[in-house]
């Protein structure tokens, strides 16, 4: 599939000066998809906005979000003997409490980086003595995943397959955000891939309850310009909906095959988001049918009580109080070389996109 | 993390999975999720598993609307998605 015209300069041209030519106050628009925030940042797209736009990066990245009990649960399961930990490369350098997967398996821990689920469950096919355990972290894209490989662990009777869940979901998490006293948003860049399973319902609140207009919008440069455009149209217009501007990967529906897989294995929990707090509802837990396939019932583990990370105020640029290079730390001791928060480790955080694309904070 | 990449159907194998080229690569990835999906067609693909199939049409017709730039101060053009 040929997506270079979405990358056409003329097109993205066309669409800038038709965004410097909406009539607007100020106006902070926030994304919440740490591959919209990469987008933006390569593509130098904040560089291009009027003024009086400001584009802000919310809780889009997973690996950003996850709380340092989570990180920290996973490795104590990695390190029991009998384990080999499985999971997604983003993974494994994120610190927590006082240790980070990466570092486990530099002491010697099977930690492995998979590419998909599936190759987890064919790793404990192949290694019957040992317990496979996938750690799991990221939002609804990924969910029907695990629930597709929770599945097809029970077909294959595998025993020795098991999962630990440290998923979230993001509209309710939107709204927390917007209830949030110190928080500013006018507007959301609502994430692709997650919309290609949830559709627009689940974020319809947003706009009907708060006034806040939402576009589901694509990764291409192009996408990212229509889907601000549209926003801006909105506001100037006064009308408030959740709108797609990326229509060849999401349908209004989403994708209803997934969402009932993630149903069937999943239930609701809270959620511990780093920055953020617990947030009700937000968290997908491992439901009593499929305990056999949940890490922490099955491989009893105790965390210790997690610590913070000093200096860090990866909270706030995760709530778009401050953006990056505002933090202290931003390049004074924080770099993706040495990163001191998630945000500056995985490749999706925001302080990470600033450091590479942008001068942003330094000299 | 929420990477998907358009990939085309080559052939449906047993078990629900197929056999699908992303761009020049070849690999076997999961229809669990798309179980409509078949041979010819372009899937949206995340950590080896179809999440959507793409309507190609759709990519065309958004670019169709925006190559019409900079005369699109119509309504409709932007509308799309409401």
């Amino acid at each position: 599939m040929d997506l270079s015209a979405f990358r056409d300069p003329g097109i993205a041209r066309g669409l800038i000066e038709a965004i410097n030519a909406t009539k607007t106050g100020p106006v902070k628009i926030m994304e919440v998809c740490g591959t919209h925030t990469v987008a933006i940042a390569k593509n130098g797209l904040r560089a291009v906005m009027p003024e009086r736009v400001t584009l802000l990066s919310g809780p889009g990245c997973p690996v950003c979000v996850t709380a340092n009990r989570d990180i920290d649960t996973a490795i104590e399961l990695a390190r029991r003997p009998e384990v080999i930990i499985t999971t997604f490369g983003d993974m494994m350098k994120v610190p927590g409490s006082h240790s980070s997967l990466s570092a486990e398996k530099a002491d010697g821990r099977d930690v492995r980086i998979v590419y998909s689920p599936l190759d987890a469950l064919a790793l404990a096919a192949k290694e019957p003595t040992r317990e496979v355990v996938f750690v799991a972290v990221g939002f609804e894209t990924t969910a029907p995943l695990i629930a597709a490989a929770i599945l097809r662990a029970e077909e294959q009777g595998l025993k020795n397959f098991s999962v630990f869940c440290a998923h979230k979901t993001v509209p309710i998490a939107l709204e927390a955000l917007v209830n949030d006293p110190e928080v500013e948003i006018d507007a959301f860049i609502l994430p692709g891939h997650v919309s290609t399973i949830i559709g627009t319902e689940p974020y319809k609140m947003l706009a009907e309850k708060y006034g806040v207009p939402g576009a589901i919008t694509g990764f291409e440069p192009v996408d990212v310009l229509q889907g601000v455009l549209m926003l801006l149209r909105q506001i100037e217009q006064g009308r408030a909906e959740i709108e797609i501007a990326y229509h060849r990967g999401v349908l209004p529906e989403g994708n209803p095959t997934a969402r009932e897989m993630v149903e069937r294995v999943f239930e609701p929990i809270d959620a511990d988001w780093r920055g953020i707090g617990v947030i009700p509802g937000t968290g997908l837990g491992i439901r009593e049918k499929y305990a056999a396939f949940d890490a922490v019932k099955r491989l009893p583990i105790t965390v210790p009580e997690p610590t913070e990370i000093k200096g860090c105020q990866c909270g706030e640029v995760l709530r778009g109080i401050i953006l990056p290079f505002q933090c202290k730390i931003f390049a004074k001791g924080c770099t993706p070389e040495h990163p001191i928060g998630p945000c500056m480790v995985s490749s999706e955080g925001s302080c990470a996109a600033y450091y590479r694309f942008t001068d942003y904070g330094r000299a | 993390m929420c990477l998907a990449i358009p990939a085309r159907v080559i052939e449906l194998q047993d078990n629900h999975m197929a056999q699908v080229d992303i761009v020049g690569v070849s690999r076997v990835i999961s229809l669990d999720l798309v179980e409509s999906a078949n041979p010819g067609d372009w899937v949206l693909v995340h950590a080896g598993f179809a999440i959507q199939l793409i309507d190609e049409e759709y990519a065309k017709e958004t670019l169709e609307l925006l190559k019409t730039l900079p005369f699109f101060d119509e309504e409709p053009l932007l509308a799309e998605g409401a």
